[in-house]
């Protein structure tokens, strides 16, 4: 009965083995997998075990921590003036994950980077807790607040840039929400996200409006016109006749006239006249002699039909189409298909400011250690030339004009050199739902140009001309601006 | 049984015990609970448990009466089934204790199982004492055979506790688990009716297709065997325990006849009845289904097939420390039976699993070597049979776990929650010692014989 017996010990020891083979796979070649699923609440528990680093404005925490005792999570996630800063920071909730800068810089606001490898191996030992690290922004504090302060109850949103470096200055979407409401993860936490989502609330207030939605930009896009008919060669001097006709009749059209708003002077206009008072015929034109082609090539240049404008934050794609003549030349004037997020348009206002060169829009300037050591640092990049030098000083000297004489006067701002554009688009089924109020704009000191801001009203209900954008979101540009200003000096 | 060939795994004659030996891992076996006592109070509280002198006084005491017992009564029993037995159980009452930390799992259930793990011991020690030879359980076969099909049955009665009907509950005492005690009965009955029919099954076959197809009244045992384990299946929705008594009788038989023949029909059978089996029992489709799928959602939520998946793969190679992981996350009552290898896996890692493994390799192999030195056929069976049921329940309860095999309800021997469990595995235990006790025991010195002195001398 021996050797029955020795192979039934054989056959014992495989079953012990098999289990040991299977240890290791799950444990050791799996393990990883298994340790890191967004399943595996573990995860979450591990990350809430400590406290989160903060995201910084001006030296200052935007965001903070505090306990809890329930549940697992030691740490909750509290935010100072969270409406304010909600479409800068994201949120990040334990029990609806994070998003914006609180998920794209997790790692080290989580301190898991393994970039602070090297500072957590140092805490383990000197036995200090263990902290995440911090994201150091490029807001600037007075100019969100004007920007915040100025949408007021209003539909909106404001971007603000640095045409220099394509720092992001300002970044105010209303209505918004506060994320402190729901960091934690009790049953009051999801009543208050539940009551933030689209279905349960029309306004959307959880929408980034600055970066993720997009609008007609109406006549604010006609500065991307002059551009392009300045850089192509259709016309050289801006204050010379366009030889435009009025009416002004679509191409390719029987008969469908492009319409001014009132009755303004846009018979052979020069561009900078145009421009002035917003003339639609003139810029239809000029985008219908351009052709889609080149119309198309140049607003790609100023950052349109681009999907991947991360701040980190990704911004949403703004689009110039491709489109039949008479569509083409609506998209000249901002309108059919054409749609931008607020801050594509601020980037065009700063590319004209910076001589035409777009830099590279951002928002996160450092991201550092716990130990207040730069992990990584942020060197401004040029992301393309629009304009050349000498047409963008033409097309500043048109902008300028709207402000000093045209429809943006209430964006002057004495002693500073202010160049801007309004714009009311029209949007819904036969242009029946209330227009877009934009404004884009930027300021020049002797100094330099500190600001380009482009700010956005939904349903404006007063008026629908092009005054509406200088009424209502030209104020809140020049009180950015004001902002930024002041700080400069 | 040849005497010629067996005689290198172990020498029949002139063995030391051993028992010193056994008391030195004993001190091992009751350190080692008790530091890790101390470890998880420390993690969860910060300081040393209250409980910890009364709980060190208590496994010495009942790992040194016992000792103090194997010496009197099998003084040349194996000196390593003890210790083993001993540190899995102190480790499982640390686990259950550890466990019972977490408000989310329910009332303390370590108490009990420290209460249900000394009647165990006292069990183990009566065994030793009353039970002189393991011989006379051969009287009582048919006996065994009928209290065994009794307790199988009996379940059926009863209602099902999460899916599975193997519980027999007596109002006002608890519930009890029959099957663990039915895998000892019925390899004493198997043990006592391969012995006498080892023979007529190895012999009388007729060869076919290169088998031997034995006759139809030899075979009718195993298919009965067979056709039971099913009906236990069907009925009791209870995969583990109709796998274990269906691998215990083909492992017997094939250790009784040492014909390869019945290896390959037991196999066959079990194959065919379980793939007829899963076609229409539900309760056996979900559980393949989570085994093949062990990571999904259901419902939007993690299964527990998936909190186990997840407890093993956090712990990595060396746990998080006792005290100091999240296997509560498997809710419900199972993290302290059924799953407590997860919190093994996670807490203590790849490591303390694997040397846990091990130590249960360590405990059949030794079963199994009880079972080749072992002088009598009886003997033999009896010990194969409960070494290869307690290597199939590990094999199924920790391939189950760690998702190898579909899971089924049965209990980790030792280490798991449940009372009758722990008893009955540790009668599975002082009965393989009896048997080694016998096995190892120096033969008597031969007899004068009076006919040697004859042919000494020398004639003139």
């Amino acid at each position: 009965m021996n050797k029955p017996l020795r192979r039934v010990a054989i056959f014992c020891g495989l079953l012990v083995l098999a289990l040991l083979v299977r240890v290791n796979w799950v444990q050791f070649v799996q393990g990883d997998a298994l340790k890191n699923d967004p399943h595996n609440r573990r995860v979450a528990i591990e990350r809430y075990s400590i406290p989160r680093g903060n995201i910084i404005v001006d030296g200052k925490a935007i965001t903070g921590y505090t306990t809890t005792d329930s549940g697992d999570f030691k740490y909750k996630r509290t935010y100072k003036n969270g409406k304010m800063w909600a479409p800068v920071t994201g949120y990040a909730s334990q029990a609806f994950d994070a998003n914006q800068l609180e998920k794209l810089n997790d790692d080290i606001l989580t301190g898991t980077d393994d970039r602070l490898f090297f500072s957590r191996t140092v805490d383990m030992f000197t036995g200090s807790k263990q902290k995440g690290g911090n994201v150091v922004t490029t807001l600037d504090a007075k100019a969100q607040k004007a920007a915040f302060q100025g949408l007021g109850h209003q539909k909106g949103a404001v971007a603000a840039i640095n045409p220099e470096t394509g720092a992001i200055l300002a970044l105010a979407s209303t209505p918004s929400y506060d994320p402190s409401t729901f960091a934690g993860m009790s049953n009051k936490d999801s009543e208050a996200y539940n009551g933030l989502q689209k279905k349960n609330n029309p306004d959307e207030p959880m929408l980034n409006r600055a970066l993720r939605q997009t609008y007609p930009p109406g006549s604010t896009f006609k500065v991307v016109t002059a551009s392009a008919a300045l850089q192509n060669g259709l016309y050289d001097d801006v204050d010379s006749s366009t030889r435009s006709p009025l009416p002004y009749t679509l191409p390719d059209t029987s008969g469908v006239e492009l319409k001014n708003e009132g009755n303004i002077p846009c018979k052979n206009a020069s561009l900078r006249e145009a421009l002035r008072v917003s003339c639609n015929t003139v810029f239809g034109k000029i985008s219908a002699d351009l052709g889609n082609k080149k119309m198309k090539a140049e607003a790609e240049k100023f950052g349109f039909n681009n999907p991947d404008i991360n701040t980190p934050v990704r911004a949403s794609e703004s689009i110039f189409p491709e489109d039949n003549r008479p569509q083409n030349a609506m998209a000249g004037i901002g309108q059919a298909s054409n749609r931008a997020t607020p801050l594509q348009m601020a980037m065009v206002a700063s590319a004209v400011a910076n001589g035409g060169k777009l830099m590279k829009p951002y928002m996160v300037d450092q991201l550092v250690a716990p130990n207040l050591n730069v992990v990584q640092q942020h060197t401004p990049k040029e992301m393309s030339e629009p304009l050349s030098p000498e047409n963008a000083q033409k097309v500043q000297s048109m902008m300028e004009t709207v402000v000093k004489s045209g429809t943006g006067t209430n964006a002057q701002i004495p002693g500073v050199t202010v160049g801007g554009k309004t714009g009311t688009a029209q949007h819904g089924e036969d242009n029946k739902d209330n227009p877009y109020a934009w404004f884009i704009s930027y300021a020049k000191t002797d100094k330099g140009t500190p600001v380009a801001v482009a700010v956005v009203i939904e349903g404006s209900d007063t008026l629908r001309d092009d005054i509406a954008g200088g009424r209502l979101a030209a104020p809140i540009a020049k009180h950015v601006m004001q902002a930024v200003l002041e700080g400069e000096k | 049984m040849s005497s010629t060939t067996n005689t290198t795994t172990i020498g029949t004659i002139g063995a030391p015990s051993r028992r010193n030996t056994e008391l030195a891992m004993l001190i091992f076996a009751v350190l080692i609970p008790v530091f890790a006592y101390i470890n998880v109070g420390l993690a969860k509280t910060g300081s040393v448990p209250a409980g910890v002198l009364g709980y060190s006084l208590g496994l010495g005491l009942l790992a040194g009466v016992a000792h103090l017992v194997v010496r009197k009564w099998a003084p040349y029993a194996d000196p390593l089934m003890l210790p083993i037995a001993t540190l899995l159980n102190g480790m499982g009452l640390i686990f259950i204790w550890r466990l019972d930390q977490e408000p989310t799992l329910g009332k303390a259930m370590a108490p009990n199982q420290l209460m249900w793990s000394t009647l165990g011991v006292a069990f183990f020690l009566a065994i030793l004492i009353f039970l002189k030879d393991h011989r006379v359980l051969q009287r009582y076969t048919y006996i065994s055979m009928v209290v065994a099909l009794v307790l199988l049955v009996a379940p059926m009665f009863f209602p099902g506790v999460n899916g599975a009907k193997i519980w027999i509950t007596i109002p006002g005492l608890g519930s009890l688990q029959p099957g663990e005690f039915a895998k000892i009965i019925i390899a004493v009955f198997f043990a006592g009716y391969l012995m006498v029919k080892r023979d007529a099954l190895a012999l009388a076959s007729r060869r076919f297709m290169g088998l031997y197809l034995p006759r139809g009244r030899d075979l009718g045992p195993i298919l009965v065997i067979w056709a039971l384990s099913l009906m236990i299946l069907v009925f009791e929705t209870d995969l583990g325990t109709s796998l274990l008594f269906f691998g215990l009788f083909v492992v017997m038989l094939y250790v009784a006849t040492e014909r390869t023949s019945w290896i390959v029909f037991g196999l066959l059978l079990s194959a065919g009845g379980a793939v007829a089996v899963a076609t229409f029992e539900s309760h056996v489709q979900t559980r393949v289904h989570n085994w093949l799928n062990p990571l999904e959602l259901l419902n939007g939520g993690v299964t527990e097939t998936a909190q186990a998946m997840y407890a093993f793969g956090s712990g990595g190679i060396l746990g998080s420390g006792l005290g100091q992981g999240y296997s509560r996350l498997i809710l419900g009552i199972a993290p302290k039976s059924d799953y407590i290898l997860a919190t093994v896996g996670e807490e203590i890692g790849l490591a303390g699993l694997m040397a846990t493994l091990m130590l249960y390799g360590l405990l059949i192999e030794r079963g199994i070597r009880t079972a080749l030195a072992a002088r009598d056929p009886f003997g033999k069976l009896l010990a194969i049979g409960l070494s290869g049921a307690f290597a199939l329940q590990v094999f199924v309860v920790a391939g189950g776990v760690t998702g190898l095999i579909p899971l089924t309800g049965m209990t980790m021997p030792f280490l798991a929650q449940g009372g009758s469990s722990v008893i009955a595995n540790w009668a599975l235990v002082a009965i393989l010692l009896r048997i080694s006790d016998t096995a190892r025991r120096p033969a008597p010195a031969p007899a004068p014989s009076t006919d040697a002195e004859m042919t000494q001398v020398v004639r003139p």
